[in-house]
């Protein structure tokens, strides 16, 4: 059931997603010292960290996209306990509280029940970062559980994993999360599951992959010779060693989250109010926009914009970072 | 080669089983199973004994195995049911609709191609220059932009300041129409494309990259080639193979993107029969739309593998 080797598999070309500034780090390869201990069991991550945090510092991109990410989590956990607004109940106190334009009092306008658009920004972007650090987690920890085992088992085993994994992704993932937000009614936990559905399958492919070489390695040999079961080998050593391709990984599935979670508040499947996403406020502002009230979605496209970007971009430069380790081996 | 056909069409048709199985899975997830599904269809005033007929004429009170094999029958022989809302059979409201996502899919990835391909070129041979730091920093914004957002700007920027292009897609009943109606074409076609011509122009610059550090590169070079011939006869056209099995593997991205495309502007394609199905619970047609939607994808997805071991003559297929 293999595909020929010499055709690039889904992996390489997940791996090739944003194959961005691999050239420009290249040069930079033989200045790296050599501080990665012999490969093996999880110890010598101090200096893993080390040399991977020297390359990513230099990708000046990525730190100001960590910056953001930072900036933005402090808007949307710490910012309401700064910047106060009723987000949860309806208090229309005045006629110019709805709809009302950006001024002194509603620096981003109000929106048509009355919220304040700011502080529902920081409302809605928790909800957000809520749903994607969630389901990014969930998907990945599943996937690299499913992908090292369907890896390290191999045979028949694998054969059947790796066929559930390639019938899901070849569904078109929106049409069969709005099938399923149908059937159930969405509930913040019911989005995290439906976005992780659509997430973990990556990193099972990715991991499945690294799995199938580092089985073969002298250590693994070594743990089978010594009597270690093969949930030994796969949580204490395969794991272990595949932790770059699954931080880097992660990183994506931060991006992608935020993306499939905008697409299902457009599609009208959303936290339940008084809960929003910046989604939902796009979404919900969309008909007003048209007459000209702007503020209702253009601050949170751009919120999306700009986190997805950032995300995209840390993931690039990490890639990068854990490829320098690789090619020091 | 032919072996390498016949497996990788078993691979298809045993995806295509298990988007039925989820499929299946999904219907008995329905709310209130058969009996209030057959209420939905027969109508409030229907009586207990006629839903009861209803449930034994369409098999629902057969054990589960049998129901599903009635299910894969019905697949293979295109009955799809019958939709509550429209008073239709599913299949032929999927067959009115399909062509118009099709040619909807189709210029968009037309367009990708036409733009994509030409911009990673230029941007490999601009390499680390400023032109290529804008293109770059321009195709990760398009990428993270949500369809939908790109779609609102679209009609603020064309429809709404401009008056250059109508807000709505063409509503013609036939593909020609929709066709004869070019102007409101362009701005579904252009959501459509635009995303994914952010990820192709990357894509396509690494491939060419990658091409250009081959050794019948250096080969080509050695002997004296032109620049433009090596670029362009020896280089571009290795690079071009991977962006086909792209192509292949984004197929389920696109058809995703034309869901949102098709419900910004109105386009009457199966992506908005889709949506309302899912809007009004019309669940014969909602199942009906994704069946077709991953049947269409895993098949598009299996002409690029073979378009590309067509294409590819060192690929040896054992």
């Amino acid at each position: 059931m293999m595909p020929p080797s010499d055709v690039p598999s889904q992996d390489d070309i997940f791996k090739q997603r944003g194959a961005v500034q691999a050239d420009v780090v290249q040069s930079q390869v033989g200045e790296a010292p050599m501080e990665v201990t012999e490969a093996g069991e999880a110890g010598g991550v101090g200096g893993l960290g080390k040399i991977v945090w020297r390359v990513f510092a230099e990708n000046k991109l990525a730190l100001v996209s960590i910056g953001i990410v930072v900036f933005m989590l402090l808007f949307c956990f710490v910012g309401p306990h700064v910047y106060v607004t009723n987000q949860t109940s309806l208090v229309v106190t005045s006629a110019g509280q709805v709809l009302a334009h950006p001024s002194a009092q509603y620096p981003l306008g109000t929106d048509p029940n009355g919220y304040n658009i700011l502080g529902r920004l920081m409302f809605g972007g928790a909800t957000t970062l809520e749903i994607a650090l969630l389901a990014a987690g969930i998907a990945t920890v599943f996937g690299v559980f499913f992908g090292a085992t369907s890896g390290y088992v191999g045979g028949a085993t694998d054969a059947v994993m790796m066929r559930i994994v390639d019938t899901i992704l070849s569904v078109p993932t929106l049409f069969l999360l709005v099938v399923i937000a149908t059937i159930l009614r969405p509930s913040f936990w019911l989005i995290v599951l439906i976005v992780a559905i659509a997430a973990w399958l990556v990193p099972a492919r990715l991991i499945r992959g690294e799995s199938l070489t580092l089985r073969t390695r002298e250590y693994v040999q070594a743990v089978r010779a010594m009597g270690g079961g093969g949930s030994r080998i796969v949580v204490r050593h395969i794991i272990p060693n595949a932790v770059g391709t699954i931080i880097v990984n992660a990183t994506f599935q931060l991006a992608d989250a935020v993306g499939v979670l905008a697409a299902l508040g457009f599609l009208g499947f959303g936290v339940p109010a008084p809960g929003t996403s910046w989604g939902q406020m796009l979404s919900d502002g969309i008909t007003y926009a048209q007459a000209g009230d702007w503020w209702l979605i253009y601050p949170a496209g751009v919120l999306i914009i700009l986190i997805t970007v950032s995300f995209n971009y840390i993931g690039d430069a990490l890639r990068d970072a854990f490829e320098v380790r690789l090619q020091r081996r | 080669m032919i072996g390498y056909l016949i497996r990788r069409v078993m691979q298809a048709v045993i995806v295509v089983l298990g988007v039925c199985l989820i499929v299946f899975i999904l219907y008995h997830l329905l709310p209130g199973g058969a009996f209030s599904q057959g209420r939905l269809i027969l109508g409030p005033r229907a009586s207990v004994a006629s839903i009861e007929l209803w449930i034994q004429q369409n098999g629902l009170n057969k054990p589960i195995w049998t129901q599903f094999a009635i299910l894969i029958g019905h697949v293979f022989t295109f009955n799809l049911g019958y939709s509550y809302k429209l008073n239709e059979p599913v299949a032929t409201i999927i067959a009115q609709k399909l062509p118009k996502t099709v040619l909807l899919l189709g210029l968009a990835v037309l367009v990708t191609v036409i733009v994509a391909i030409p911009l990673g070129i230029f941007q490999v041979l601009r390499r680390n220059k400023p032109s290529d730091y804008v293109l770059t920093t321009l195709s990760f914004i398009f990428y993270a932009t949500p369809t939908f957002f790109l779609g609102i700007v679209l009609i603020q920027l064309f429809s709404i300041h401009w008056h250059v292009f109508p807000p709505e897609a063409p509503q013609a009943a036939s593909v020609g129409g929709i066709l004869a109606d070019w102007q409101a074409l362009v701005l579904p076609v252009l959501t459509l494309a635009a995303v994914f011509i952010a990820g192709f122009s990357r894509y396509m610059r690494s491939s060419m990259m990658d091409a250009l550090t081959q050794d019948y590169v250096r080969t080509a070079r050695a002997k004296g080639l032109s620049t433009r011939r090596v670029n362009y006869v020896h280089a571009l056209r290795n690079a071009l193979i991977p962006i086909v099995t792209l192509l292949g593997l984004t197929l389920p991205a696109i058809v995703s993107g034309a869901l949102i495309t098709e419900d910004v502007y109105n386009y009457p394609g199966m992506g908005l029969a889709f949506y309302n199905a899912a809007i009004n619970s019309d669940f014969p047609l909602l199942i009906g739309t994704v069946l077709v939607a991953a049947v269409a994808t895993v098949v598009g997805s299996l002409l690029a593998d073979i378009l590309y071991a067509v294409l590819d003559p060192r690929i040896r297929y054992v």
